[in-house]
């Protein structure tokens, strides 16, 4: 079985966030970057899958050094080959840019299953797999907890996180199955896999083979700013008994929440 | 005159609160500009949801009534959804960012070319120019979006941030949207509910969360209680779910989940960057730990310095008591 994942550069969960000066950016500086915590979930899915199915898995980034740099970690962690494209031309620049691209990628390279973590936690959008299944027209499965492919390779069972409930989908392959946590605890790279890694190329995608108009945005950005800032609190002293009854006291009667 | 299509979630037969948000905030931008608010409520046996529709705030309701849309499906919901849109000739489409909405919202995007602008917690104008406010990084920064020209939009909403408005005495007209052709290749043979009667943490008006400072993980009992009295919902910090002490679908969080409830009750959290991320735009903050310099008394709107194993169960009667009376 052939499964491609896609995986996407971000900084790190405990990374401070601002605006840059632009106003429509971040500021990168002193941000460190990581693969997006639930695409690592998926890379580990996928080798999983191959493990016990047998087959390749290739994983499939957009951007320049960075996303390179992510894509040799699944090499590192067992990944059979990895592509990039590079988007010098600054194609990708919102959620249904991002899934045309990789949709051209995935037509090309015509997997039997797509994996990719649900939403990625810098733009939280949790659009391209959807979007990526629509432009594919294959049936998707996200916020997905637990995946058993069929030995056949030809059918999957997900288990899908909903408000307080799990939806088990049956679904027919090929599929993209978007990745929650939960679903399997990721792997650290080895020695081994990781001098293994540098003996492998990260193959670019030529994007001028991919037959794409120079505009496929339909998003616009206008401004990038700080949340609103948060009244000044205040503390309760006194014992427990008096910090409690003036609590309630405050949440009865002052904010109205009980 | 310019129309908002809004997808009405329904399961199991009610609708959600979240489609009475978008219908809500559908009529509001509808009444400002002197459009009409559509809805499209997908299911089997859903007719009788038109009024509702219909207080919320929609003008007209199409129905789309079949066997194989008792569940939910992504291809079959999303079908209909596009029907309702061509048949409406719609500049702005409106919908929950549920799961359902988060789930085929983009899908039915892509498929109309709409610009998707998802999760937003500000929206104005009218009409195909639409400008929306969202949170990324989990709500470190705010971006504020817009459809490209000549773009029309499909926006989701976040929960518990839009206001719903019922009208008592307001009607819609009905239609039914054609079903045939219903392809389902991802189907839903089972769902399995988490305990009964429990509230999930993004629907929830109040969260009562739990972190380190439980010191185990037998006192989630405690927090759950607490969060029994109010009625609302139990939320969990990274750390104790790393920790195996909870379930992940507990965690509040910039890889959990981000909510905006009217109370948050942090119960021995220290308030690490990516758990405030996810919950800085609760309405009110109450934090209870035993550290006053916790960066969670920052964003907190009321703060208890003490032992929350003293704190917590007078607080959990005296919540009790006051509900009660």
């Amino acid at each position: 079985m052939k499964i491609l994942v896609c995986v996407k550069q971000v900084p790190a969960t405990d990374s401070r966030i601002k605006p840059a000066a632009d106003g429509i950016t971040i500021d990168p500086a002193g941000l460190e970057y990581v693969i997006n915590p639930y695409d690592e979930i998926a890379v580990e899915e996928a080798l999983r899958i191959k493990e016990k199915l047998g087959g390749e898995v290739v994983a499939v980034g957009i951007g320049g050094a960075r996303a390179e740099e992510g894509l040799r970690t699944c090499l590192a962690l067992g990944c059979d080959r990895a592509r990039i494209l590079k988007d010098d031309s600054r194609l990708a620049t919102d959620a249904q840019s991002v899934a045309t691209l990789l949709a051209a990628i995935i037509r090309a390279e015509s997997p039997d299953l797509v994996l990719m973590g649900k939403q990625a936690v810098d733009d939280d959008q949790m659009a391209v797999p959807s979007m990526v299944a629509e432009l594919l027209d294959w049936p998707q499965a996200t916020v997905v907890v637990k995946l058993e492919i069929a030995p056949d390779g030809k059918t999957a069972t997900a288990e899908r996180e909903i408000e307080g409930a799990v939806e088990v989908l049956a679904l027919q392959l090929p599929a993209v199955i978007s990745s929650q946590k939960g679903l399997n605890e990721p792997r650290y790279a080895s020695l081994k896999g990781i001098m293994a890694a540098k003996k492998k190329a990260v193959e670019p995608v030529d994007a001028s083979t991919l037959g794409l108009a120079d505009s496929l945005a339909l998003v616009r950005t206008t401004a990038v700013s700080p949340p609103p800032p948060r009244p000044e609190g205040r503390r309760l002293d006194g014992d427990a008994d008096s910090q409690v009854r003036e609590l309630v006291r405050l949440l009865h009667e002052d904010y109205k929440v009980i | 005159m310019s129309t908002i299509l809004v997808v009405a979630e329904q399961r199991g037969g009610s609708m959600k609160k979240t489609a009475h948000e978008a219908l809500s905030q559908a009529r509001r931008m509808a009444d400002a500009s002197g459009g009409r608010v559509v809805a499209v409520i997908a299911g089997s046996g859903i007719k009788g949801l038109a009024p509702e529709a219909a207080r919320f705030g929609a003008d007209h309701v199409y129905l789309a009534d079949h066997s194989d849309l008792a569940d939910y499906s992504t291809e079959g919901y999303t079908l209909v959804a596009q029907r309702a849109f061509q048949m409406s000739a719609a500049d702005l489409v409106l919908m929950g960012a549920s799961a359902m909405g988060k789930d085929m919202a983009p899908r039915l995007a892509a498929r109309l070319k709409l610009a998707y602008l998802p999760d937003v917690v500000e929206l104005t104008g009218s009409g195909a120019l639409v400008s929306a406010v969202r949170p990324m990084y989990a709500g470190k920064v705010r971006v504020s979006v817009q459809p490209t020209d000549g773009t029309r939009a499909f926006v989701t909403l976040r929960p518990n941030v839009f206001r719903p408005l019922p009208v008592e005495g307001r009607t819609a007209t009905t239609e039914a949207v054609d079903t045939a052709g219903l392809s389902i290749r991802a189907r839903v043979v089972d769902t399995r509910a988490e305990a009964a009667g429990r509230v999930e943490l993004t629907e929830a008006d109040v969260i009562v969360s739990g972190g380190r400072g439980i010191k185990g993980p037998e006192s989630f009992a405690m927090i759950q209680e607490l969060a029994d009295a109010f009625g609302g919902a139990l939320g969990a910090s990274r750390a104790v779910v790393d920790a195996g002490w909870i379930d992940h679908s507990h965690q509040v969080g910039q890889t959990g989940k981000t909510v905006s409830p009217g109370l948050y009750v942090a119960c021995g959290i220290s308030g690490a960057i990516q758990h405030l991320a996810g919950m800085s735009s609760s309405k009110i903050i109450v934090a209870i730990n035993k550290d006053g310099e916790a960066p969670i008394f920052k964003v907190a709107d009321i703060g208890l310095v003490g032992d929350l194993f003293d704190i917590i169960p007078k607080l959990t009667a005296e919540v009790k008591r006051i509900r009660a009376s």
